[in-house]
């Protein structure tokens, strides 16, 4: 059996796979779980076995074999092997004692389970007293019963199935509704009513599902705007400087980030994991600092010529990019997500949010606080407003308002900073990064309305929102269209953004 | 004093521009100059960079086996930057200015259009390593990757045998150009041929270097509780990365969805933790992980050459589909030129056919007597933990030949398999 399981065709396997299921032997599913992980290994053409770590395991007889074999070959599974064994070993698993190793067998199960699977379904479901389980185990039981020739039992499994809240149940429903040359499969009346019941059931649950996730992936590019577009909000919306290297100082921000790994991974293997709370501040501080040398160096000198700042900055932007090409070459870098950031969770059936953005979209909001907190709550932040909404009045009060300018500056970059740290854990890291976002950057305070924080909030959110919508209306090339579209009408009919700056300072 | 600083600079520049202008043409006599075309930045740098390296060696290697009739190969490397006007500009420059006698170039099929006037308009020869849509056939270019015949065909039939999941449903996602796009006609009119239905294929595209998956991971989830589905990925560049990073985030396994893609090699993994990915799919004529000496002595080579260039990623070197098409084309052009004794395009051209050369695939590849292409073995691969991939499926007729034309597009039945001009 174990040696057809190794040399036989596919066929063959899965034949054995059943054989071996039915046998309930404990050691089988180590046999099974160490195929699936490819660690089975054959020797010569009669000898199997299990490989982990230079040791291997006759897997027929459980004998160490000592020394290994000078020639082994790997035996390849495939995503059909992968499968059958998969719903082998949740089958097996189904009587585990431990109640997290039922509930996920129970799940393997609920999207592969075949005929072959039923009777160890069956057998779980009169014993399993956990409510979760016994759930998906009935739902389980009920979709692979739909087939089955007994009305009574057809009919129960189609009122099993309105508790369900998957798509692949909402397509066995349909099957039961559809019709062949124009007659009814089903030809049972009262199953085919309470298929259609079931059916309006699972498809509000499915919306629903579909509705949370459109929404929550639209908050999470909107926060991916707002983080880039906030540092700008402070320099273009507060101070007026039309900075075309912001994108570049996110780019800075995301190279600090891959500095700091790789020095963790070469000095502290060991916090590896951590290096992002490590890279955060970095990253901040590096921009910040880039940011503060561009002002003290070419802005401060072009306060209130735009279009001088305007060339200067692009300028500046060229130059920084092809510094960081001189310095890390013209290929993208790798930032690896830490292992907490891979993943997901999974808050409905089918709705999984990954980690990465969960916590961006966290951070997103921990930076909108600190910012706000900064300028409406610190003596920084009321000398920065002073200076920005009357310059001569607060240096006639005794503000240094060149310190105040490089400070603000400064902290507009180094929030750039920030983002790039955040844009660096989901997408590409290289020297053209920024340029992929400036525009987006300049879209979200602009539309917002200059020099409005809480302008710049909105927009972000509502363009993510709204691009992620017609996305899934239209599609990604078309809804970026769209979305640019709707801002050139809008900035036609409300030039000042969503909300304008009321009163006098306006002109300043 | 300032003056006649200025005059002496002038002077020595002219001195020294005189001296290049005269050593130029002297030199030029003892070499043959190659044209290097990949993108060295840019989106595409994440798959070209490779490839340049890839040409850089096999020139060396040419070099150390005594060059090409005696004459030694100079490389010249021009970077267009993922940027699709600058390759057509960069290709003139290289044949006018640069004067080289053969182009070894281009990834993206839009970049291979921008060039393709430009070399024909000069005569020029270009080799192109990457598989491609077809639908092309020129005097002047020589295709050493895939035809779709040889790559995108037989890997959706794979996937609907049963071994390959028996998939009844397909999502065609690409990158928007013209490969994605001719490559899903094709591969639409051939589902329809298998009778798949219209509502069954959902045909998407992102744009170059996109990076939010979110929404089209999702969708796919969607659509694939309608039935058995699997994906067929045209996605090309750095767009990969977050793509499978997404992947792997929302828990799309191989077992219930696989992902075949065509663009995606062992170069473009490199950045991605592949432990979620286990089992979603390429389809290649070469694997890295492919058992055979001629590999381990290909791979021995590349290795020592990217260690002795401190070549990034030199501490693990990597090869892979287009790089080994880079190396073939290259030596079946050594051997042409020897062959013709000429470098002189249509002589060339003529010595091309039929040239044989033993490739890292396990099989001696060959030239075809007319259509410009290889005849290739088709492998599919899936993508194990550690960033490789393990042979699946292989073509059971070994080499297959190439179909430019590909018959599931209409008005190809008639076309000549061999370039039209001579």
């Amino acid at each position: 059996m174990v040696r057809d399981l190794a040399f036989g065709d596919s066929e063959v396997r899965s034949k054995a796979i059943g054989a071996l299921v039915t046998s309930a032997d404990p050691a089988v599913v180590s046999l099974l779980q160490a195929m699936i992980e490819g660690e089975v290994q054959t020797a010569g053409d009669r000898q199997v076995l299990i490989v982990r770590d230079d040791k291997a395991v006759d897997a027929a007889t459980g004998q160490a074999v000592d020394p290994l074999p000078e020639t082994r070959e790997d035996v390849v599974v495939n995503n059909r092997m992968r499968r059958e064994l998969a719903t082998a070993i949740a089958s097996f698993k189904l009587s585990s004692p431990d109640r997290a190793v039922r509930l996920a067998a129970a799940r393997e199960l609920q999207n592969n389970a075949d005929e072959d699977a039923l009777p160890a379904i069956a057998a779980a479901l009169a014993k399993e007293s956990d409510p979760e389980i016994k759930g998906l185990l009935t739902l389980t039981h009920a979709s692979v019963q739909l087939g089955s020739t007994d009305r009574a039992t057809r009919l129960a499994a189609v009122r099993a199935l309105a508790q369900s809240d998957t798509g692949a149940t909402k397509t066995l429903l349909l099957g039961v509704l559809a019709k062949k040359d124009g007659k009814f499969v089903e030809t049972d009346d009262e199953i085919r009513v309470e298929a259609e019941r079931s059916l309006s059931a699972v498809e509000g649950r499915l919306l629903k599902g579909d509705i949370a996730a459109r929404v929550f992936s639209g908050i999470s590019l909107g926060t991916i705007l707002l983080l880039a577009a906030l540092g700008l909000a402070i320099t273009y919306g507060l101070m007026g400087v039309i900075n075309m290297a912001h994108g570049e100082l996110i780019m800075v921000g995301a190279y600090a980030t891959y500095v700091v790994q790789n020095l963790f991974r070469q000095y502290l293997p060991g916090a590896f994991d951590w290096y992002l709370l490590f890279a955060i501040p970095m990253a901040f501080l590096v921009s910040g600092l880039v940011g503060v040398v561009l002002e003290r160096t070419v802005i401060r000198h072009l306060y209130g010529r735009p279009l001088e700042t305007l060339l200067a900055t692009w300028g500046l932007s060229l130059i920084l990019i092809q510094a960081m090409r001189t310095i890390f070459g013209a290929q993208n870098v790798q930032v690896e997500n830490p292992v907490w950031m891979s993943g997901g969770v999974e808050i409905m059936t089918n709705v999984v949010l990954p980690w990465s953005r969960i916590i961006i979209v966290a951070f997103a909001g921990g930076v909108l606080l600190l910012v706000w907190g900064l300028l409406t709550r610190t003596r920084l932040g009321l000398f920065v407003r002073a200076v920005t909404q009357n310059r001569q009045m607060a240096s006639a009060l005794g503000v240094r308002t060149p310190k105040i300018d490089m400070l603000a500056f400064g902290l507009g970059s180094g929030i750039a900073g920030l983002a790039g740290c955040a844009l660096s854990q989901i997408g590409n890291v290289g020297p053209d990064l920024g340029q992929s976002y400036i525009v987006d950057s300049f879209m979200v305070v602009v539309l917002g309305g200059v020099g409005q924080l809480a302008g710049t909030v909105y927009a972000a959110l509502g363009l993510g929102i709204a691009n992620k919508f017609l996305e899934a209306w239209q599609g990604a090339v078309l809804a970026k269209i769209a979305v640019l579209v709707f801002i050139i009408i809008f900035i036609q009919k409300r030039p000042q953004g969503l909300f304008a700056l009321k009163g006098r300072q306006v002109e300043a | 004093m300032q003056r006649r600083n200025f005059i002496r600079t002038t002077l020595a520049a002219s001195l020294a521009a005189a001296a290049l202008g005269i050593g130029l043409p002297a030199q030029a006599q003892n070499t043959i100059k190659v044209g290097i075309l990949h993108s060295l930045s840019g989106t595409m740098a994440i798959s070209e960079t490779a490839l340049k390296d890839m040409a850089l060696m096999t020139i060396e290697e040419i070099n150390a086996k005594g060059g090409v009739m005696g004459k030694k190969l100079e490389a010249v490397v021009v970077d267009p930057a993922s940027n699709w006007p600058l390759f057509a500009e960069k290709a003139r420059q290289l044949k006018t200015q640069d004067k080289v006698d053969v182009i070894f170039g281009c990834w993206t099929s839009v970049s291979r259009k921008s060039v393709l006037p430009v070399i024909e308009e000069l005569n020029g020869l270009l080799f192109y390593p990457v598989q491609y849509e077809g639908e092309e056939l020129s005097k002047n270019v020589f295709y050493t990757g895939a035809a779709p015949n040889q790559q995108a065909i037989p890997a959706v039939e794979y996937l609907m045998s049963k071994e390959g999941g028996g998939a009844k449903r397909w999502v065609l996602l690409g990158t928007d150009y013209v490969y994605p796009r001719t490559t899903n006609k094709i591969l639409r009119a051939f589902l329809k041929s298998k009778g798949v239905d219209e509502k069954d294929i959902d045909e998407k595209y992102t744009p170059f270097g996109h990076s939010d998956y979110q929404t089209i991971v999702a969708d796919i989830k969607k659509f694939a509780a309608g039935g058995k589905t699997a994906v067929v990925s045209t996605i090309n560049g750095d767009s990969n990365v977050p793509f499978y990073k997404e992947l792997g985030n929302q828990g799309l396994k191989a077992t219930d969805v696989p992902v075949v893609a065509f663009s995606v090699g062992e170069e473009e993994l490199r950045g991605v933790d592949t432990k979620p990915l286990v089992g979603h799919l390429a389809a290649w004529n070469y694997f890295m992980s492919i058992k055979n000496p001629v590999n381990d002595a290909w791979k021995k080579k590349w290795a020592d050459y990217a260690k002795k260039n401190k070549l990034p990623g030199a501490d693990k070197p990597i090869t892979n589909d287009p790089m080994e098409a880079t190396y073939v084309g290259m030596w079946m052009w050594k051997q042409a030129v020897e062959k013709a004794k000429s470098t002189d395009t249509d002589k060339v051209v003529a010595a091309m056919a039929g040239q044989t050369f033993p490739s890292p695939n396990g099989f001696t590849m060959k030239m075809d007597n007319t259509n410009h292409h290889l005849w290739k073995p088709v492998y599919i691969g899936e993508i194990q933990s550690n960033g490789q991939f393990k042979v699946v499926w292989k073509d059971p007729k070994g080499l297959v030949q190439a179909k430019p034309w590909s018959p599931f597009i209409a008005g190809n039945e008639g076309k000549k398999d061999a370039p039209e001009k001579k």
